[in-house]
């Protein structure tokens, strides 16, 4: 059964081939879907494959570890896996209402599958290496689709998200490179061990590399900047899947490396952790209160919600690295759909500058309803999913007595419903300032559909991991104590020990 | 020659940093080539060198007879140059649209998309 783990780096690569080549004309965008709906079935086997049989490895090429290249899922990856077909899906479905056939022929559709195999590649690898490659395919994926259009405001963006994102390519690059001068390997699952017998001093100065070089990727504090500068820019349909996806492969990379291979020196680096987990939640919700953009507004609190998930594997005990996992989970979900929503809101009031638009709740309940679903889960009200992520998240840290991080957890949660609340008096509750009345009737039918349904899916999501937390905690907490406990991890990549 | 190769990675690692701190965004982009290309030397120089020792396996052995050079960082490095190469390009190509379009390359005057007073 190992060829599974292959399918969802090849299924995307594949779609993105056949996109590119009939990219002029309708073709192209059904491809698009169709190729997200095969990698949602082969992501859902590969998950039923690992709750039933543990962590799966497979050797590329025929070389056995730790020389060749590793695909490796446990229930981390293949649930990541998962939830990034399904926003693949959603967003291809409302890509199909937002971009215009120039941007298709122009490779639109080829550059977003380019994009998703980078991410379920860089979630399913099992070598540093190829983590890397992935990542690149990944970036130079999102290049293309941030500048798509070439707007000034794009092009001013674009400049910034790419230096910042070089700097932190070139930083995870040395990286490698002295942990595999210090380890001669850079097989995951290898490093756990190999790094048990370095110069540990030496061992935390390349951790500390790790950190920067992911923490950019993740959009941490202080090296978050390049984020709110950029994701207002491109299309609605681009920045939802960039809003999704893109920080929290740096947050996965994050998690896997801080507990299976820099797990020496916890201490150190997971005080720093620590730290920058309570500085990004507060620093980005302080940011997205200073916003008028719905946009930025929500850009920011990307950066505020990331805090949360470094939390969790900073306090790296059980219970909170479950809460880690299960807000990655919800997050994801969540996050793509507000930037969907603001799509359909900038499209029928003219805008997302709060100041500019207004009516939506009178003339479109509908979109009004499906904002209010993830804009509470994001601020964590009960009973939707982010309050269980926060609830878990706030009790772990309550265990280990962290009163201060507990509280400010707590007062950044009050603050996402400040910013929520000036999203909704703004687009929803105020009259237009124009007298329009802005209604989703104005959108021509298909266009309606594919914009509606993806918002209306994802909100569902919310809604049911809300509802029935219970499966989703259970799932979490076993994927807590891979995480914990890597050895089953281990032995599936490199066979038991002798 | 490995404190020599680790003398010229910190040279331009340093070079770089110093590029880097400047405010034009061909300064920066030039300081970002020198660090990648220190980044790749340091991983040539992590594998060890063995000089003059072809890693060839003699026709019918498993393995090669003595010491030889390490094959693995010269893939690792060899794929760095080609990804950094295409990056280094597409930044290139951003920076020169930058420039026609928004007329500097001053990081402090590009504000297009963060705008100083949000009307």
């Amino acid at each position: 059964m190992s060829w599974i783990l292959a399918l969802p780096i090849a299924i995307p690569f594949a779609t993105a081939v056949l996109a590119f080549l009939l990219r002029h004309g309708p073709v192209g965008r059904l491809i698009s879907i169709g190729g997200a709906a095969l990698l949602l079935g082969a992501t859902l086997v590969l998950l039923t494959e690992v709750v039933e049989h543990g962590v799966i490895a497979a050797q590329m090429g025929g070389w056995s570890a730790p020389f060749g290249i590793t695909l490796v899922a446990d229930r981390l990856s293949a649930a990541m896996a998962l939830i990034t077909a399904i926003i693949a899906l959603t967003v291809s479905v409302f890509a199909m209402g937002e971009i215009g056939e120039e941007a298709e022929s122009l490779g639109y559709h080829a550059l977003f599958q380019v994009l998703i195999a980078g991410v379920t590649g860089a979630f399913l690898t099992g070598d540093l290496f190829n983590l890397y490659v992935w990542f690149e395919v990944m970036l130079i994926a999102s290049f293309g689709l941030l500048v798509m259009g070439g707007s000034p405001a794009q092009i001013d963006g674009g400049v910034k998200y790419v230096a910042l994102n070089l700097i932190s390519t070139v930083m995870f690059l040395t990286g490698i490179g002295i942990l595999y001068g210090m380890t001669g390997t850079l097989n995951l699952a290898d490093l756990a061990s190999a790094t048990d017998t370095v110069d540990q001093g030496l061992l935390t100065v390349v951790a500390m590399m790790f950190m920067v070089a992911f923490g950019v990727k993740a959009a941490v504090f202080p090296l978050f900047f390049w984020l709110p500068a950029s994701y207002h820019t491109p299309a609605f349909a681009t920045s939802a899947v960039f809003a999704g996806l893109l920080t929290k492969v740096g947050v996965y990379a994050l998690i896997r490396m801080f507990t299976l291979v820099f797990d020496n020196d916890q201490a150190f680096t997971h005080t720093i952790l620590l730290w920058v987990a309570a500085l990004t939640m507060v620093v980005g919700v302080l940011g997205a209160a200073a916003q008028s953009d719905m946009r930025r507004i929500l850009s920011f609190h990307i950066v505020s919600q990331i805090g949360y998930m470094v939390m969790g594997l900073a306090l790296m005990t059980p219970l909170a690295l479950i809460g880690a996992v299960f807000y990655l989970l919800h997050h994801i979900v969540v996050k793509a759909n507000l930037f969907l929503i603001a799509g359909v809101a900038d499209r029928i009031t003219g805008g997302t500058e709060l100041s500019r638009i207004g009516g939506l709740y009178a003339t479109a309940p509908l979109l009004a309803l499906l904002f209010l679903i993830p804009a509470f889960s994001l601020a964590g009200f009960p009973p939707l999913s982010g309050f269980w992520a926060k609830y878990i998240l706030v009790r772990a840290a309550l265990e280990v007595e962290a009163w201060v991080l507990a509280a400010v957890a707590l007062a950044v949660g009050l603050l996402t419903i400040y910013s929520m609340t000036k999203i909704w008096a703004g687009a929803f509750w105020s009259p237009h300032p124009d007298g329009r009345d802005p209604s989703l009737a104005q959108l021509a039918p298909a266009t309606r559909a594919a914009s509606v349904w993806p918002i209306a899916t994802l909100a569902v999501v919310t809604v049911l991991i809300g509802l029935f937390p219970q499966p989703f905690y259970a799932f979490s907490e076993a994927a807590a104590a891979d995480l914990l406990d890597p050895t089953a991890y281990i032995t599936a990549v490199l066979g038991a020990p002798t | 020659m490995e404190s020599l190769l680790a003398i010229v990675v910190g040279i331009l690692a340093a070079s770089a940093v110093y590029l880097m701190m400047a405010r034009s965004m061909m300064r920066f982009l030039f300081g970002l080539m020198l660090l990648s290309n220190a980044a790749n030397l340091s991983i040539f120089v992590a594998g060890r060198l063995t000089e003059g020792a072809a890693p060839l396996i003699e026709d019918g052995a498993e393995a090669p007879a003595g010491a030889v050079a390490n094959a693995l960082p010269q893939a690792l490095v060899l794929t760095a140059i080609v990804i950094g190469f295409g990056l280094f390009a597409f930044a290139l190509v951003l920076v020169w649209r930058a420039w026609t379009i928004l007329g500097t390359l001053e990081a402090d005057d590009m504000r297009i998309a963060e705008p100083k007073d949000p009307a």
